[in-house]
């Protein structure tokens, strides 16, 4: 079967050349099979984000490629990478427009990867269609489509977003530690929105988390990163029989240091 | 003394005086307009403004010189300001310079431009000429009221037309870019040519506006655009301070912004004309605007930190 994403000796330091140097991706392989659900948990500084964010292009990787369902993107500029991507990022905030309302944020996710000419920007039949999208949140919003986005709070926002990256059905979504500035009933909530969207649109998935128990429970494949690398990948039967504890002893065994000090205990 | 000071002044002379103050006041409007899309929409702050005013008065005035129609050469005008519109954005986005000093590099070298274009300084359009679009002479007298007439009607289908490109596809990538560039980026909207075509756009209104206002006074001057960005945000900044909460939330709440905007023009000239009537000497008004922007850019701080005391 064909790979979704193929990515191949990823390598990327930051500040290079001076003090601040930083090795942050030091020869990451993956393959990702189509409707695949990852979780990608690490500590601090493990490479996470930056591999998601070298995926989607924010800099220019030093070595390496990214493939995407057969097209290398690897020298793509980010907003020619988008139209395989949906994107949450971690700060509700990132992900949409705040001074402009839920449905024109939506009509511009509709138009990922399409030529932006002198149409009108949302369409009567395109408003009835978002509004049965947001009804399915459950959080009131389809009553809200002319709504600043900037009013929202930060968990309607991120589900607006949600909404927005998989309106055009991605090759592969990137969720960037979307629920960690949520508190924990909302972070509930909008995790159970990205399995619910992942699972009705078949889409290929890549979640950032610094929560162990929530990396266990969603998903059909784990993978750990350490240093710029992944150090340990599992999926299947046997990510489903994977307890907090074995991650916890996973990773002294290879950090060889105590994992309490680092906020991925907070569960 | 004092007294004798106020029994000088003639408020008849401030009322005559307010056809042309509201019609200096619409044609900088337009300016102002452009402004409004590189400062608020794009959130860019962009001085090329200073330069490219006078670059579309300079291709008005030579162009109504070589005998081309006052109203055909408009279109060179809001031309002439794209293209400065453009080096602008060219500086920032492929060279890297940061928004504020690459409209400085093209304002300053437009003064280069504006002079080669018109040979020296300034340069007059003839008195016979009575095709012009808009004069000072025609706020007075007999069809003063058909030319004001036609100047609101113009700044009406101005604000139709701009209301009208932002709810478009492309306006709406411009918006997101400037509301959140991050955001826009990764709904794969190419942010550099957005910013490139909001400056064009904007600029192309600066030197339409300087086309008019040439013809209004009957001659361009290498000078005539300094502090015009003062001007303009003068115009945006009353406008939004004034008349934002009336129609904040409303359905076309844009359109509304955009009139806002002309209004906001027209009422710093009934300031400027009232403070000239006070007799206060012409040298001291650029200083006069840097106050009034000043002002106005305060009171929505001023006010967040000194909130009104609640009754207990």
């Amino acid at each position: 079967m064909e790979y979704i994403l193929e990515i191949k000796n990823l390598h990327k330091t930051f500040n290079k050349g001076t003090i601040n140097e930083k090795v942050a991706l030091d020869g990451v392989n993956l393959n990702l099979n189509p409707g695949d659900f990852v979780t990608i948990i690490g500590g601090n500084g493990a490479g996470k984000s930056t591999t998601l964010n070298a995926i989607a292009g924010v800099w220019d990787i030093d070595e390496g490629s990214i493939i995407i369902d057969g097209v290398d993107i690897t020298r793509l500029n980010e907003h020619k990478r988008a139209r395989y991507l949906g994107r949450v990022f971690q700060d509700p905030m990132t992900g949409t427009a705040a001074t402009m309302s839920i449905e024109e944020n939506m009509a511009i996710a509709a138009r990922r990867g399409d030529r932006r000419g002198f149409r009108w920007g949302i369409s009567k039949k395109e408003r009835e269609q978002y509004k049965e999208q947001l009804k399915m949140l459950g959080l009131g919003l389809e009553e809200r489509l002319s709504t600043k986005v900037g009013l929202l709070s930060g968990g309607q926002r991120q589900a607006v977003t949600l909404l927005m990256a998989a309106l055009k059905k991605p090759k592969l979504l990137l969720l960037d530690e979307h629920t960690a500035a949520l508190d924990p009933k909302t972070a509930a909530k909008v995790l159970e929105i990205s399995d619910k969207l992942i699972e009705e649109n078949h889409l290929t998935a890549m979640m950032v988390t610094h929560n162990m128990k929530d990396a266990i429970a969603h998903g059909n494949r784990l993978i750990m990163m350490h240093e710029g690398k992944i150090i340990y990948d599992v999926s299947g039967e046997e990510k489903k029989k994977l307890h907090v504890s074995d991650l916890l002893e996973k990773f002294e065994e290879v950090s060889g240091s105590e994992f309490a000090n680092d906020r991925m205990m907070l569960s | 003394m004092l007294l004798n000071y106020f029994l000088s002044l003639d408020f008849s002379t401030f009322l005559r005086a307010m056809p042309g103050t509201a019609a200096q006041g619409m044609i900088w409007g337009i300016m102002a307009i452009g402004v409004y899309i590189t400062y608020r929409i794009l959130d860019f702050p962009d001085l090329t403004v200073d330069g490219s005013l006078a670059t579309g008065a300079a291709v008005a005035v030579m162009m109504i010189q070589a005998g081309y129609h006052p109203a055909f050469v408009l279109i060179f005008s809001f031309l002439a300001g794209m293209a400065a519109g453009f080096i602008t954005g060219i500086l920032h986005t492929a060279l890297g310079i940061p928004g504020i000093l690459a409209s400085i590099l093209t304002q300053v070298s437009l003064y280069s431009v504006n002079l080669r274009i018109m040979g020296k300084s300034n340069q007059g359009i003839g008195l016979g000429n009575t095709n012009l679009v808009a004069s000072a002479r025609y706020i007075t007298g007999e069809g003063s009221a058909f030319f004001f007439i036609k100047l609101i009607l113009a700044c009406l289908i101005l604000v139709a037309i701009i209301y009208c490109f932002f709810g478009t596809e492309l306006g709406a990538s411009i918006r997101a870019t400037g509301c959140n560039p991050q955001m826009a980026r990764a709904q794969g909207i190419n942010t550099n040519y957005t910013k490139v075509l909001a400056l064009m756009i904007s600029n192309g209104l600066v030197g339409l506006s300087g086309g008019i206002l040439s013809q209004y006074q009957g001659a361009a001057d290498v000078n005539m655009g300094r502090g015009a960005i003062v001007i303009g945000l003068a115009a945006v900044i009353i406008s939004e301070v004034i008349f934002e909460k009336l129609y904040a939330g409303k359905k076309i709440a844009f359109a509304y912004s955009l009139m806002a905007v002309f209004v906001g023009a027209i009422l710093y000239y009934v300031a400027y004309a009232l403070v000239l009537w006070l007799k206060m000497p012409s040298d001291y008004m650029k200083l006069f605007s840097a106050v009034v922007v000043t002002i106005f850019l305060s009171i929505p701080y001023l006010k967040t930190r000194f909130p009104k005391k609640r009754r207990a």
